[in-house]
């Protein structure tokens, strides 16, 4: 699409993924939103960097995703008390966004909810932790947190509150429902408890060793958060993996999807009462993770992917092992899909079940693969195919029902097609090295990396500091745009079925905690 | 049904022995004995994710897989702190949910047993201390067993477990 009859004309950054960056002034930022918005494109991120140790204020970074792929738009904001135009108008998820980069960074909207988003009350509101000037390791005594719900009133209108410490093993966030009888009215959540102050830890580490901390954004994302920092990384500093390392990125990448999808296959057999797909999913997956430690010395890839390639190669003998795996797994994940679409009171639960009709889906900007099913057909690995997944045409994998029927179908289908993509990758490994060196980074180089990770794209916006340092560095997770969407979802549901559907999203608290 | 029935018979029982107790990774000495003639080998656990990046909580579920058969030694994981003889906590304790372990901590009842799991929950790990961190577990409740790693194995936070219910 073409922006420069808006005075827009950015310019490609180097990398392997399509992204180009513009400076624009407020009124340029409005328009080219609205023309993406108008195409059908998407808002993927929007942060916040201070820019005064240059003498500048502010700059408000919008990345957009249209048909050419990522889109960034930098606008300057000059003062103490910085404003920009409110984005959550014409995208409803940069409501949340807007508001975490009013609480980290001190710029506000000029309009949309004036709520806080991440800052809860353990510092004050005038603390804007990602300030060059603000000491990290500033501490203050917690108060007691005073958050505005909306309210919801009417006759037997009543809330239950729920979390931050949830009844099951996950994540801490807090809902709040609205409900008649068993039927829910309105769902808010409220998170950003997990919030441990990753940005502003970022900026305190070696350019090279950020890959740690990207790896454990999300911790069932490790293997797409570091393939995005090391892919950031490397286009800023000039550095090329070989082919065998990104073979077995994308290994590393597709068993993580794999792990994540049959696990997830499980939980929702259990939570519709079907405890024998819970023992058998389960059994499939711990399987995989004993081959991943068996073949890499890890059980879940949190350090598996470096600067430059990855940490370790694989040998010959596990390169068969992994191998001879693939069928095997694929007829037991065949056959219990068998089970699973022939029992009658599984699909009952599973069928009409928060469904995201595809139109609100497209309206919302639902993405990954609770997009895909409801027919948001996008999937980085097809739309824009880096190496080596340029050569292995990937079969993207969508559905229109929109309810957790449809992301149990997807997830069944994406873990046969990663099967299938582990057994391209483990026939067609290159050989040579593992790793590349990776030259130090000129100061204020800028890099992005953007991976299809198991829930959707996860972006890496990394910018280099002075003496190999991070001068900033934004880690996006899809749940960002996903999490508003499951409010939506559960809407007429009976309270019962709210954690099927929240499990059929899954989506993350730590990630868009941060 | 014949086919559920099929798959049952084919996998067969893949249950794995636990592992010993290991002091080494007991941090402090409490009420032992009087835990153990109240409980036996009955074990209520509250899991509290305190700000984890999650890796913690998939290998703490895996312990619900055939292969370890946590409920299969009289362990199991329960829905509220009011019923749990133990706390299983991850994370650095993040500024946000300093108030919600503390007061999980508080309206677990007495004897109680706190075990921190992972890096982060054992020294604060990747993320430290901060402005919105805490650092580990023991700095904000007291924590009877850590149990290092990142994330730990199945196997490493079964024997943690095991650890801080066995006798001295």
């Amino acid at each position: 699409m073409a922006y420069t009859t808006l005075g827009v004309i950015p310019a490609r950054l180097p990398g392997p993924v399509p992204v180009r960056r513009c400076t624009v002034d407020a009124r340029q930022l409005v328009a080219v939103c609205g023309a993406v918005r108008q195409a059908g494109g998407l808002l993927h991120a929007l942060w916040a960097s201070d820019e005064s140790d240059r003498g500048a204020g502010q700059l408000l970074r919008v990345a957009l995703q249209d048909a050419a792929g990522l889109l960034i738009l930098e606008l300057p904001l000059a003062g103490d008390a910085p404003m920009f135009p409110d984005l959550s108008v014409l995208f409803p998820a940069a409501g949340r966004m807007q508001r975490a980069a009013r609480d980290l960074s001190g710029v506000r909207p000029q309009g949309g909810d004036a709520r806080p988003w991440l800052r809860h009350a353990g510092w004050p509101e005038d603390f804007h932790p990602l300030r060059k000037d603000a000491e990290a390791a500033s501490a203050w005594p917690v108060r007691q947190e005073r958050y505005a719900f909306v309210p919801v009133t009417g006759d037997g209108v009543h809330e239950i509150p729920v979390g931050p410490v949830h009844a099951g093993i996950i994540e801490p966030g807090h809902f709040r429902f609205s409900v008649v009888g068993e039927k829910v009215l309105r769902l808010e959540q409220r998170l950003g408890y997990a919030h441990k102050g990753i940005e502003k830890r970022f900026e305190s580490l070696p350019i090279v060793e950020g890959v740690r901390l990207a790896a454990r954004v999300s911790g069932d994302s490790a293997a797409a958060f570091s393939w995005a920092y090391c892919m950031a990384l490397e286009a800023l500093s000039g550095a090329a993996p070989p082919p065998r390392a990104l073979a077995l990125r994308a290994l590393h990448l597709e068993r993580e999807r794999l792990a994540n999808h049959l696990g997830d296959l499980g939980a929702l057999g259990n939570d519709a009462g079907f405890a024998f797909g819970l023992s058998q999913f389960l059994r499939l997956k711990e399987d995989l993770l004993r081959a991943n430690d068996a073949a890499f010395g890890q059980r879940y890839p949190m350090d598996a992917i470096v600067p430059g390639g990855v940490a370790a190669d694989l040998d010959e003998p596990n390169r068969l092992r992994l191998l001879g795996e693939v069928a095997p797994l694929a007829e037991q994940v065949e056959r219990l899909h068998a089970i699973y679409d022939d029992h009658a009171g599984v699909q009952d639960r599973f069928m009409a079940c928060g469904r995201v009709e595809p139109e609100l889906a497209a309206q919302l900007g639902l993405v990954g693969m609770a997009g895909r099913a409801s027919q948001q057909l996008r999937d980085l690995r097809c739309d824009h195919p880096h190496a080596p997944y340029d050569a292995l045409a990937v079969n993207l994998c969508g559905h229109r029902g929109g309810d957790v029927a449809a992301r149990v179908a997807v997830r069944f289908a994406e873990a046969l097609e990663s099967l299938r993509l582990c057994r391209l990758l483990l026939e067609q490994l290159p050989g040579g090295a593992v790793r590349a060196p990776v030259p130090e980074p000129q100061p204020r180089a800028f890099g992005v990396g953007w991976v299809e990770g198991w829930r959707g794209p996860v972006l890496v916006a990394l910018e280099a500091g002075a003496g190999g340092a991070i001068r900033r560095c934004h880690a996006h997770d899809p749940s960002w745009q996903n999490w508003p969407v499951l409010e939506h979802a559960v809407i007429g549901n009976i309270v019962p079925d709210f954690p099927l559907i929240n499990k059929s999203f899954n989506l993350s608290y730590s990630g868009q905690d941060l | 049904m014949i086919h559920i029935l099929r798959q049952i018979v084919r996998t067969g029982i893949v249950s794995e022995a636990p592992p010993p107790a290991d002091e080494a990774l007991r941090l402090r000495h409490k009420l032992h004995d009087e835990i153990l003639r109240l409980l036996g080998r009955a074990l209520c656990i509250r899991q509290v994710d305190a700000g984890s990046c999650n890796g913690c909580e998939l290998e703490i579920n895996a312990l619900n897989n055939p292969y370890y058969n946590l409920e299969g030694l009289g362990i199991k994981f329960v829905a509220s702190p009011r019923h749990a003889d133990l706390l299983l906590v991850t994370g650095p304790v993040a500024k946000n949910m300093e108030t919600a372990l503390l007061r999980t901590y508080d309206a677990t009842p007495e004897p109680k047993l706190v075990v921190a799991v992972g890096d982060c929950g054992c020294t604060g790990g990747v993320f430290g201390q901060s402005y919105a961190s805490c650092g580990n577990v023991a700095s904000v409740i007291p924590v009877d067993v850590q149990v290092p790693g990142c994330p730990p194995s199945p196997t490493a936070i079964l024997q943690g477990i095991v650890t801080a219910v066995s006798a001295r």
